[in-house]
């Protein structure tokens, strides 16, 4: 009977910020040494991380107080001891990072080019927002504004693509690839998946071959072969060369990433449209794409992540896009020996636009998953 | 009900119509094309064929650990040597990004927050950089390692400068061959004690210590054997003599930069994917095997791996097409893989462009068929199998 007087302790918390702890950091013995390991590991490494980029970093000015112009006056190449980046080269060639070779005085042309790309994507990226159709308008005739803004004509002078660079031709090639990609994609998606035997044949391997070479192949391709196979006076610009490729290689991935959509469609979908009468073109686009595609859009999101990393591979066919002005920089001897600074900063940049998007395709799989309720839709 | 059409309404006289059309289309295409850059070829006088491939390279490579180059030798041992390096830098890719892929896979589910936090953040830098620029910045950091006269040094037989890492190239004298068969018959015989202990266990339920005995007939006879033959192996070290080390085992800053950038780029890929099937897998398996007294090894080994696997191994495969195809980034930083060696100097210094590029697209393409050959074999032998 004493035992019934025994008080017993009250159970470990498990709510509360010790009971996180306790849960999450400290549940046994070498979870608990695991936790200390890393914190460890972390001290040693995050102060000498935030020294470097920021703390002991010069961004326009060296520990003099000069402007640096050159590699020479960055604060650790005069002192190795004091001093961490030279963000001042990012500073210095800033202009060339966005723009490229862009005349400065036609630069507002490339600026009102950026809004209205942010614009146009505004009714794409979210469903809700109030005229969406008058916006859509605009994303529609959005690429042949951009080509006279940015390339001249209709009164505008002309800047050749040579003089593009940097950021714009990344955004260029990225979103002309997708963009361009994306119809071709549908119509491989459904020429594959068509009942005539030739047509799926010519859609199946043309979309196997694009997707069992290297995208490198496929540019060296546009660029050295292409011309071989076009008469004589046709000379395409290396641009237009390197944005055949990528978008040939981006429709293929997309086409397949759309036929896993098509395949998702409940057969009942196509019964039902056939009995109403619809004729085959009708009925894809009125009953079975847009589902398809709804349900395909982050898979769609996701190759697109991969070409827009994919674009910096223009540099080895010579385009200069953001980490072409990267290396080019490198190469000035103005700035030699700054390459951590200048590939941290196309990291980041480049970071930055993906991750954004596969943030966007996480968020966009949550809605459909909660959102629809596929065949009774 | 026929319309005024007649017989175009007819579906299965649209569906010949349509794909002779296509046919037609395509013919006059391929027709246009083929006329056109034969005249351009002409016009540039460029012979096509393939006799450009007897002729002598003139050029050297400076990475080709399987084949002896010289800049004597054809073009064709360019492609050689090109597929030589692709597949090395493919494969020894593939295997590392598989280990760090699904330990990172498995880390990241681990119960303990901050390891599983640093896994993700890992996981999204290293996605969401471009391949290109990583390969980039790997080499940029090892060419920026001491030089050759202040190489690092480790154990006392490697050495590490900006040229690369210098080790013990092994020699194996003419014992040695006794030692290596022994070595495959005792990996063919523990193949054949792991299938005779799976049907004894089906059959009777006993178990048979496997791996103990496969560990010791793959590596316990086969070094018995080679002290019995008296060491029938020994090692060159690379010695410094003049601005260089000669002899030894080298291993190119282009190798290594490709080779960490893209085992990491794709582990993070596989990791996901590893993360991905093992949460596919319901928890009731868990539980249910932790009810039944299994350790927790052994939970993970027989019961949720296994079944882990049927979701991981197709989207794996797509990874390790894409890794043997990005291993042609190696142009980058001058690893003369397919496309630096064959593709890129071969062709401009013989302009047959034509004939390159076909060659080089081929290639990849039989690559990646074979991969997609052997993955399907290998995922169907995994697949549920109704008894």
């Amino acid at each position: 009977m004493n035992e019934m007087n025994e008080v017993r302790k009250p159970p470990v918390a498990t709510t509360g910020i010790i009971g996180w702890l306790r849960i999450n950091l400290f549940f046994n013995w070498t979870n608990s040494l695991i936790t200390l390991f890393v914190i460890y590991c972390l001290y040693q490494f995050i102060p000498w991380i935030l020294d470097w980029t920021i703390f002991s970093a010069d961004f326009k000015y060296n520990y003099l107080g000069e402007q640096i112009t050159n590699q020479e006056m960055c604060s650790r190449n005069l002192d190795p001891e004091n001093g961490g980046a030279c963000w001042a080269v990012i500073y210095v060639r800033f202009y060339q990072f966005i723009y490229g070779f862009y005349p400065k005085v036609e630069v507002w042309r490339v600026n009102v080019a950026y809004a209205m790309l942010a614009l146009a994507l505004l009714p794409l990226l979210y469903a809700k927002l109030p005229y969406r159709k008058y916006f859509l308008y605009f994303t529609y005739i959005f690429p042949v504004i951009a080509y006279f803004l940015l390339n001249g004509g209709l009164g505008f002078t002309e800047v050749s693509t040579n003089k593009w660079g940097g950021l714009l031709v990344t955004l260029v090639l990225g979103c002309t690839g997708i963009a361009l990609a994306f119809p071709i994609g549908i119509m491989l998606a459904l020429g594959r998946r068509s009942k005539l035997p030739v047509i799926s044949m010519i859609c199946t391997l043309f979309i196997e071959f694009i997707r069992g070479v290297p995208l490198i192949t496929l540019l060296f391709f546009g660029m050295v072969m292409l011309p071989l196979f076009l008469p004589e006076g046709i000379d395409m610009d290396g641009l237009v060369r390197v944005l055949v490729a990528v978008t040939l290689f981006q429709s293929a991935y997309m086409a397949e990433v759309i036929r896993g959509g098509l395949q998702a469609i409940p057969p009942g979908q196509y019964e039902a449209a056939k009995s109403l009468g619809m004729s085959y073109w009708r009925m894809n686009l009125l009953i079975i794409l847009p589902q398809a595609i709804r349900i395909s859009i982050p898979p769609i999101v996701n190759t697109s992540i991969g070409l827009f990393k994919d674009t910096t591979l223009v540099i080895i066919v010579g385009i200069l896009d953001l980490l072409g002005i990267g290396r080019g920089t490198l190469a000035d001897t103005n700035w030699l020996g700054l390459s951590y600074e200048i590939y941290f900063f196309v990291s980041l940049v480049f970071f930055i636009f993906t991750f954004g998007m596969s943030r966007y395709s996480l968020y966009l799989e949550k809605k459909l998953k909660t959102g629809i309720n596929m065949g009774a839709d | 009900m026929r319309s005024n059409l007649g017989f175009f309404s007819d579906e299965k006289f649209r569906s010949i119509f349509f794909q002779t059309l296509v046919v037609g289309l395509f013919a006059l295409g391929l027709f246009f094309v083929i006329s056109t850059t034969s005249y351009n070829l002409e016009k540039r006088n460029i012979a096509t064929g393939w006799s450009f491939l007897q002729n002598p390279a003139g050029f050297d490579i400076s990475f080709s650990p399987f084949l002896e180059f010289k800049s004597t030798d054809t073009h064709l041992k360019v492609y050689f040597v090109g597929v030589l390096n692709t597949l090395l830098v493919s494969v020894t890719g593939c295997i590392a990004a598989t280990i760090l892929g699904f330990i990172l896979g498995i880390v990241r589910l681990s119960s303990n927050w901050l390891l599983s936090r640093l896994v993700y953040i890992y996981v999204e830098f290293s996605r969401n950089v471009p391949l290109l620029l990583q390969i980039i910045l790997w080499y940029s950091i090892l060419i920026q390692l001491p030089r050759v006269k202040q190489s690092l040094q480790f154990l006392d037989v490697f050495y590490i400068s900006n040229r690369g890492l210098y080790s013990p190239r092994p020699i194996f004298e003419s014992g040695f061959s006794y030692v290596s068969i022994a070595i495959v018959l005792a990996l063919i015989s523990s193949f054949l004690i792991n299938r005779w202990s799976k049907k004894r266990q089906d059959k009777t339920g006993q178990q048979f210590p496997v791996f103990s005995s496969s560990i010791g007939l793959i590596f316990i006879v086969p070094l018995i054997l080679f002290f019995i033959l008296g060491s029938p192996m020994s090692f060159e070290h690379p010695e410094m003599k003049g601005f260089n080390f000669k002899g030894g085992l080298v291993i190119r800053p282009e190798f290594i930069a490709m080779f960490l950038a893209l085992s990491i780029y794709t582990a993070a890929f596989i990791s996901e994917i590893v993360r991905a099937g093992i949460m596919s897998v319901s928890k009731g398996q868990r539980e249910a095997s932790a009810a039944i007294g299994l350790k927790q090894t052994w939970i993970m080994r027989l019961i949720i791996i296994p079944q882990a696997l049927r979701v991981i191994v197709p989207p794996l495969t797509s990874q390790y097409l894409n890794l043997t195809k990005n291993s042609s980034l190696g142009i980058a930083v001058g690893y003369a893989d397919l496309v630096h060696g064959f593709g890129g100097i071969s062709l401009n210094q013989t302009g047959q462009a034509i004939e390159c590029m076909a060659i080089v697209m081929a290639t990849y393409l039989s690559i990646s068929l074979t991969i997609s050959f052997f993955m399907n074999i290998y995922n169907r032998s995994i697949q549920f199998k109704e008894k």
